[in-house]
């Protein structure tokens, strides 16, 4: 070891003294090493580490520190950890040598782990899957792109690739296609849409100018979100209910106040006004709680439910209890209750 | 602690590798500093060191070391070093947008480990230009791990499944051959080992725990199972050959309108509107929902079937 120079050159004497900790540091290094996982998921980062760099000739500190996820502290103590690697049979010697001097990584010599590790089954699954289901989406347009890189990650994967053909995943393109096309060059050009807007819960076509924003891809359904001009807030448009989309000739105009849909906390936020609707359905209606989210599910007796949905806007719970019959039952509010029994009578009395 | 793990770890891997032959546990323990003195300990923590880089997908092979009795252990370089990959910008973008799809759900942490490999072999998946589209793929249903794993595995599996309309769960048993999303819900398909033949199931009907029945490699998914293709079929519309005679409200039931066969004038304020569909029963609810906006005039059936429903909203 000693024949060798420090990682980290000439000045990286304090450098690598403080990846040591001094006093008052070390605690709080020692936690966030434990907060960056296992002996096991951190010898899996410095088995990517050394290829990362070595198939990038040199590379600095703060990006590389930024790929892995990790702070630039953690990093060096990763490259000084790589660095002090020994093997003592047959002889003695230090499979690795590096150095990150001035903040550019260099690995001089990498020995056998030059090359990262191969994918896993679920690894080289969760991509192919994902890639396959990109495929499906409507609007993406970049195809060749796609397929080219799906034939490649299935040669790198090989074997591991394999069981990603019993996982599937369709995202309902019906309807769909012909807003797709309009909906995607609006986005491309930057230019607002006028959209003629199917909406089910309320049995209505809306009319509508919309900036768009981006495609959303969630729960095997494809939505536009746009700034709604109608609306003057965020808007989800599923492109199987848009009847009709025309591109204007005006840029998109999106303000600066516009709040994206945080995708991964759910497309609908609950918000104050918002009604509570208590329903109690039967085993033929117990699909609704599947279907729809909702706030509560209690199991009650014979497979029955009793689901307490949030919404907005009743209007649409009226058409879903008159599609349900006696499946489903209104418990409150009582005037939702009322309104269906209402509205169930109108019906009837047209067949009289 | 840990960190002295990771190194032992580390060294075990590199001198695996660069070894180019079998070598026996005390040949490595020879080569590889920080196991214990003990044998016996030694013993327990190269054991445990294996299974770990097992367990990470490490090939370590065991064969007969060249002048030793005992077995011995190598990593070949073919076997553990991921094949040459080379992605054009557009394609790693791609790749990019792929890693997102399973953010906060199941396969989450493995698109996250491909990508890190795929980063070690040169590719810089970060898309320079938003795609403009964010796609997603929840599993928020709790079968979807064992299920996944049981497929992956070819393991048997049983499970307490409701199925629609039943007040009551009952015990399936099942030979996975895969899972299949469609339209955003999840679905198992296999062969069903009570009703010997081929079944779907809907992942949010199971309930309770998945059990593994035998061991990995027992299921056997016949040549050519296409299992997309059996959801789809399970999950079809019948072909809509019948004709339904509608009377809707003027400015209403547009989702009606915007499949109509037909529509003319019918009255003051109403329209005369044909539709196709399949299925009274399932058609019936649907105009159902549209309460005093639709009136179905023809087939009796059809007319029944609302009749029927709209009393039961009244009873």
């Amino acid at each position: 070891m000693t024949a060798r120079d420090d990682p980290a050159g000439a000045i990286s004497a304090q450098g690598a003294q403080g990846t040591q900790g001094t006093g008052g540091t070390r605690g709080t290094q020692d936690t966030r090493g434990a907060q960056a996982g296992t002996a096991i998921d951190r010898l899996q980062r410095l088995l990517a580490l050394v290829p990362y760099v070595v198939s990038r000739n040199v590379v600095g500190l703060a990006e590389t520190a930024a790929a892995f996820g990790v702070t630039e502290r953690q990093l060096v103590d990763d490259l000084n950890l790589l660095w002090c690697v020994e093997l003592r049979s047959p002889d003695p010697y230090c499979p690795i040598d590096l150095s990150y001097e001035g903040g550019e990584i260099v690995v001089s010599q990498a020995e056998s782990i030059g090359r990262p590790l191969r994918l896993g089954v679920d690894e080289a699954s969760a991509l192919l899957v994902a890639l396959r289901m990109l495929a499906e989406v409507p609007g993406l347009q970049d195809r060749s792109a796609l397929s080219r890189t799906i034939a490649k990650l299935e040669a790198a994967a090989g074997e591991a690739g394999a069981v990603a053909a019993q996982v599937a995943v369709q995202v309902d393109g019906r309807g769909a296609a012909a807003a797709t096309a309009t909906v995607r060059r609006a986005l491309d050009e930057g230019r607002r849409l006028h959209l003629s807007y199917y909406v089910p819960g309320r049995d209505e076509a809306t009319e509508r100018d919309v900036d768009p924003m981006r495609l959303l891809v969630v729960e095997g359904r494809t939505y536009l979100e746009g700034w709604c001009r109608r609306a003057e807030a965020v808007r989800l448009f599923r492109l199987d209910r848009v009847l009709d989309a025309t591109v204007l000739d005006v840029a998109a105009s999106v303000p600066e106040a516009a709040e994206p849909v945080d995708v991964d906390r759910g497309l609908f936020r609950p918000s104050p006004d918002d009604v509570l609707v208590t329903l109690e359905l039967a085993a033929g209606g117990r699909w609704v709680a599947e279907y729809y989210p909702c706030e509560e599910v209690t199991e009650l007796d014979d497979g029955r439910l009793r689901a307490v949905i949030r919404t907005p806007d009743t209007r649409w719970v009226v058409r879903l209890a008159l599609r349900l019959g006696e499946d489903a039952r209104v418990i409150s509010p009582p005037e939702l209750a009322a309104r269906v029994r209402e509205d169930a009578a109108a019906a009837l009395a047209q067949y009289s | 602690m840990s960190r002295r793990k990771t190194e032992r770890l580390l060294s075990l891997v590199v001198c695996l590798l660069s070894a180019g032959r079998y070598l026996t546990a005390l040949q490595i323990r020879e080569a590889v500093p920080g196991y214990p003195e003990s044998f016996d300990a030694f013993k327990r923590m190269f054991e445990r060191d294996k299974d770990e880089l097992r367990e990470l997908g490490i090939p370590l092979q065991t064969g007969p070391a060249a002048g030793e009795e005992e077995i011995g252990y190598r990593i070949m370089r073919t076997a553990y070093e991921l094949p040459e990959i080379r992605l054009e910008p557009d394609e790693a973008a791609i790749l990019g947008l792929a890693a997102r799809v399973w953010h906060r759900a199941a396969l989450d942490r493995a698109a996250a480990g491909a990508l890190l490999k795929l980063r070690a072999a040169g590719i810089d998946p970060d898309p320079g230009t938003e795609p403009g589209i964010e796609p997603r793929l929840q599993t928020g249903e709790a079968a979807f791990a064992p299920l996944w794993q049981a497929v992956r595995d070819g393991r048997p599996v049983s499970f307490a499944y409701r199925a629609a309309g039943r007040s009551a769960p009952d015990v399936r048993h099942l030979e996975p051959w895969g899972v299949v999303n469609r339209h955003g819900r999840w679905y198992v398909a296999g062969h069903d080992s009570d009703r010997k033949a081929v079944r779907v199931f809907r992942l949010s009907r199971i309930e309770g725990p998945v059990t593994f029945l035998g061991p990995a490699g027992a299921v056997t998914v016949p040549e050519g199972t296409d299992v997309r293709e059996i959801v789809r079929e399970w999950d079809a519309m019948p072909p809509a050959r019948r004709t339904a005679a509608l009377r809707v409200r003027r400015g209403a039931g547009s989702a009606l309108r915007h499949r109509a066969l037909s529509e003319r004038p019918d009255g003051e304020g109403w329209d005369l509107v044909e539709v196709a569909f399949s299925d009274p029963g399932w058609f019936g609810e649907h105009l159902a929902s549209f309460g005093s906006d639709v009136v179905v005039v023809d087939p009796v059936d059809l007319r029944e079937a609302v009749i029927g429903q709209l009393k039961g909203s009244l009873a």
